[in-house]
């Protein structure tokens, strides 16, 4: 691990003023936020991540969760994921957030990693984490070894030819099936971004994975107010049984009157190279009976654009079934 | 049996004590630049808040006091130091294991303000003021906490490597929201790799306890 200054600034102006000197955005940066140090310690003793500065934010007034005047919830950036996870109102109004937390990691990592630190968490991708390899997200213009390599827990969503990883957070797919926001405080002041315009598509830049700039922290995630009745679930497929990233998954958030489907709600995890929602099966699902064709052709809509690496053909199937089987199980609860 | 027991007809080592005699004189034969802190003849562990003394001078570090086991102990540390490096190389306390270094296996498993963390993916810098406990706090070989004795009696572990952070998992646990049967326990406790495969008789300690308890 390099060696780097450690600095626990006094409040949130003086950390934003202090990671404003960074010369590029936060992940990869040289002046770099500490949450709960889960996947920035972990790439740091790879030697992935090399910040000559850590700012611990854990002592920052961002650690509640309060309720918003609209019944919606405000989420402090340095919550721990479990306290959302077992919050009475997460368990109550938002449990497709708790269940996709509670199916992430494990209860040690939960306890130590933080809500804002969750958004900026980074791939899995073996070539990423090794710095021995070309990288375009790591080392832009190196290439990309995965695309002819071993690829087969990485992305058939929203890739480019300079990289197809994936994004590996459970909890952001159920915040992007919750419309989640996220508040943001910079250098020019205080701006909401909507959750799916936080993430970008790696594109030409893959080491660009947010709209975040220099100095930029997270400050909270706001929940809308929940829809009364709507049936939440996540369901998650991986190689082994737990503490495992996603192979698929999906975040479901569905209504149904008179057995007809009146709102949805969808995300796609373990197969995007961001959080995936999928407007357009959402569009395939209003209006109709909810039943197994429906929920189908919902998954046929939403993997319609995939595109396979040479050894992840089995996710798009393994996606659909995965949403089905979510629609299915979510509509029968 | 005690090192101290006057009953005891043949001394006895343990084998951290061993490790750390031998170790040392190795160290010293290298003419090592680096001194790890329980080098030293008396355990640091024994002397409240004496432990600044005891830690080697390094380049570029940092007071710090850590609060573990109830205990205060002022230390000089780098910056990159990790909890769990801390807890095993500057503090002497080897219970807590090193096992992946990579928040990937559980055997570094402590916990801070009652609540269990991987030590390896945390940097001691953090923890000041917080309440870190280790296998150490849990209990003694006299007197050992219901969960280390339910591991005995229920021979949770064959190599014992993994068994602190499956036991310091464990006791968190008790207090997590997990439902009353197996799977739920297995779910819980799945940051808590064991190669040996003791895992049946993992669930079966941790079901002992809460069903005592």
């Amino acid at each position: 691990m390099h060696t780097f200054e450690f600095i626990r600034p006094a409040d949130t102006t003086t950390a934003i003023t202090t990671a404003a000197q960074s010369k590029t955005a936060q992940q990869g940066a040289d002046v770099r936020f500490m949450g709960g140090g889960t996947t920035l310690i972990d790439l740091m003793k790879l030697n992935v991540e090399t910040p000559a500065r850590i700012l611990d934010i854990n002592r920052l007034p961002l650690n509640k969760i309060e309720d918003t005047s609209d019944n919606g919830l405000r989420i402090g950036a340095t919550v721990r994921n479990s306290d959302l996870a077992y919050h009475p109102r997460v368990q109550r109004d938002y449990s497709v957030l708790t269940q996709a937390i509670l199916q992430g990691a494990s209860a040690q990592i939960r306890n130590m990693a933080t809500v804002g630190g969750n958004l900026l968490q980074r791939t899995r991708c073996v070539y990423f984490r090794d710095i021995a390899m070309p990288c375009n997200k790591r080392e832009p213009g190196t290439g990309c070894p995965a695309i002819t390599g071993h690829n087969r827990t990485l992305a058939i969503l929203g890739t480019s030819e300079k990289c197809v990883a994936t994004n590996p957070s459970d909890m952001c797919i159920a915040l992007a099936a919750l419309e989640a926001t996220v508040q943001i405080q910079g250098t020019k002041g205080n701006r909401t971004v909507a959750f799916g315009e936080f993430h970008l598509l790696p594109g030409s830049t893959p080491h660009r994975e947010t709209v975040l700039e220099p100095g930029d922290l997270i400050t909270h995630i706001t929940l809308p107010p929940p829809t009364s009745g709507s049936k939440h679930l996540y369901l998650k497929l991986r190689d082994r049984a737990s503490y495992e990233f996603a192979l698929a998954s999906a975040a479901v958030v569905l209504s149904i009157s008179n057995g007809k489907i009146s709102r949805a709600r969808l995300a796609l995890g373990g197969v995007g190279t961001k959080p995936w929602r999928v407007p357009e099966a959402e569009a395939a699902l209003v209006g109709k009976s909810a039943n197994d064709a429906t929920f189908r052709q919902a998954a046929e809509a939403a993997l319609q654009g995939a595109k396979p690496q040479s050894e992840n053909r089995f996710k798009i199937e393994l996606a659909k079934r995965c949403l089905t089987h979510a629609l299915r199980t979510a509509a029968a609860s | 049996m005690s090192e101290d027991d006057p009953q005891s007809c043949l001394p006895d080592p343990t084998r951290r004590k061993f490790l750390v005699t031998t170790g040392s004189s190795v160290a010293a034969s290298l003419a090592a630049s680096y001194v790890p802190a329980f080098a030293n003849s008396t355990e640091p562990t024994n002397d409240s808040a004496s432990d600044v003394a005891t830690t080697p001078y390094i380049e570029g570090a940092i007071p710090i006091t850590l609060r573990i086991n109830g205990k205060d102990h002022a230390l000089r540390i780098d910056p990159r130091t990790t909890l769990l490096d801390c807890i095993r190389e500057t503090v002497a306390l080897t219970g807590t294991k090193k096992g992946c270094d990579h928040g990937q296996c559980g055997a570094c498993t402590v916990h801070v303000n009652g609540k269990r963390v991987l030590s390896c993916l945390n940097l001691a810098l953090m923890h000041d003021g917080n309440e870190i406990t280790t296998i150490e706090g849990l209990g003694t070989p006299e007197s050992m906490h219901p969960m280390q004795a339910a591991f005995v009696a229920c021979d949770g572990y064959q190599c014992g490597y993994c068994t602190s952070g499956q036991i310091m998992s464990a006791v968190a646990l008790l207090k997590e929201p997990c439902g009353p049967d197996d799977a739920a326990v297995k779910e819980l406790m799945s940051g808590n790799i064991c190669r040996c495969g003791a895992y049946a008789n993992i669930v079966a300690a941790i079901q002992q306890v809460r069903k005592g308890a």
